[in-house]
């Protein structure tokens, strides 16, 4: 509850502020995004197992976030920074789909 | 990365149930944790989405391509600093064009000033002479007003007028009439006034020398003349332009 309610939080305060992405983060925000819904919908599924650590959040949410945006720059500096980043998307879209499908199961068994 | 998911402990209540405690619960730790991670989730994605929502048009464009947008871009520009050169030398040459327009038109306004004056077709005061020519036995005739006013022309005069009434010009013409002349179909009779507009002194020595106007007048006619210099002779009586029937302006010259 307080869950969703930080993140109305998080939104609205989107909304309000309308901050200016900085130009050396614009590359990798939409990919930390991306690595951060992984680590959310993990995290969900976690605790509907049971298994939910706050500190293993924590830990996952930030090194997902890190580690997406590490391998964009490395794409870059590589030169198939596009590539990579599209490599990245898909392999966290596919966890995404797969702990969605998991928690799917355990809300509706089916 | 997110936790593995293959521990389950038997007894334990299912998902639905978790989360429905949660519901019930709400300040426990991880949820709070949970809030705040959700909250930076909810600003970053908002954050991205209005930042590709402004300008997606040259997001995911490969490298090349944008260096040939950049090329287009950079000859639209070419193009464009070509366009305001040539505006703007169009527009100088259309402003020295109004300059030279514009003296022109003063040129030949006081051109037309100049030549107004001489062909009596405007009024005018100056410097002058007044000449007045008591003629009681009527003997003072076209010659002698015609040498008198070629004098008058000789020393310079620029405006000449009869009477306060007849303008003489270049068609002036001066005839005999009835009792005194007719100059340009108007009768005139003695005394004579003839105005002329010019240097004052030469005008009055061109009447006065040995065997000019006075000399003529006063000896032939038995008349009079009276000349008197003034700084501010007026000529008020004009007469229309003329137009010019069978004299055309040679074109190339």
């Amino acid at each position: 509850m307080i869950a969703g309610l930080g993140l109305l939080i998080g939104i609205v305060l989107g909304l309000l502020l309308q901050p200016q992405v900085p130009l050396w983060m614009e590359p990798y925000l939409p990919i930390a995004v991306v690595a951060a819904l992984d680590a959310v919908f993990g995290a969900l599924r976690a605790f509907l197992d049971g298994i939910f650590d706050d500190k293993v959040f924590v830990v996952s949410f930030v090194s997902n976030v890190l580690i997406a945006a590490l391998i964009v720059y490395l794409g870059d500096k590589l030169g198939v920074g596009g590539q990579l980043a599209t490599g990245v998307i898909v392999v966290l879209g596919i966890r995404i789909f797969s702990n969605v499908a998991a928690i799917r199961r355990h809300i509706f068994h089916a | 990365m997110s936790e593995p998911t293959s521990n389950q402990e038997s007894p334990a209540p299912t998902g639905r149930a978790r989360l429905l405690a949660a519901l019930r619960r709400p300040w426990s730790r991880g949820q709070v944790t949970a809030a705040v991670l959700l909250a930076v989730v909810g600003f970053g994605s908002i954050v991205q989405v209005r930042a590709n929502t402004e300008d997606d048009r040259y997001v995911g464009m490969r490298q090349g391509d944008l260096i040939q947008l950049l090329n287009s871009l950079s000859s639209a520009s070419q193009r464009a600093e070509n366009e305001i050169a040539k505006l703007q030398q169009t527009r100088n040459t259309l402003r020295s064009d109004t300059d030279s327009r514009r003296a022109a038109v003063e040129r030949a306004r006081q051109q037309a000033t100049t030549l107004g004056i001489l062909a009596g077709t405007l009024p005018a005061t100056g410097p002058g002479v007044r000449i007045t020519v008591q003629d009681p036995s009527g003997k003072v005739g076209t010659d002698t007003l015609l040498n008198g006013i070629e004098e008058l022309r000789d020393a310079g005069a620029e405006a000449i007028e009869v009477n306060d009434s007849v303008r003489v010009v270049a068609q002036t013409y001066i005839k005999d009439g009835l009792r005194g002349v007719i100059i340009d179909g108007h009768q005139l009779s003695p005394p004579y006034t003839i105005d002329a507009i010019g240097a004052p002194h030469t005008l009055a020595q061109a009447m006065a020398f040995t065997g000019g106007f006075i000399d003529e007048v006063e000896n032939i006619a038995n008349g009079r003349v009276l000349v008197s210099q003034s700084q501010n002779i007026e000529i008020a009586s004009v007469r229309p332009p003329a137009q010019a029937e069978y004299a055309h302006p040679v074109t190339n010259q």
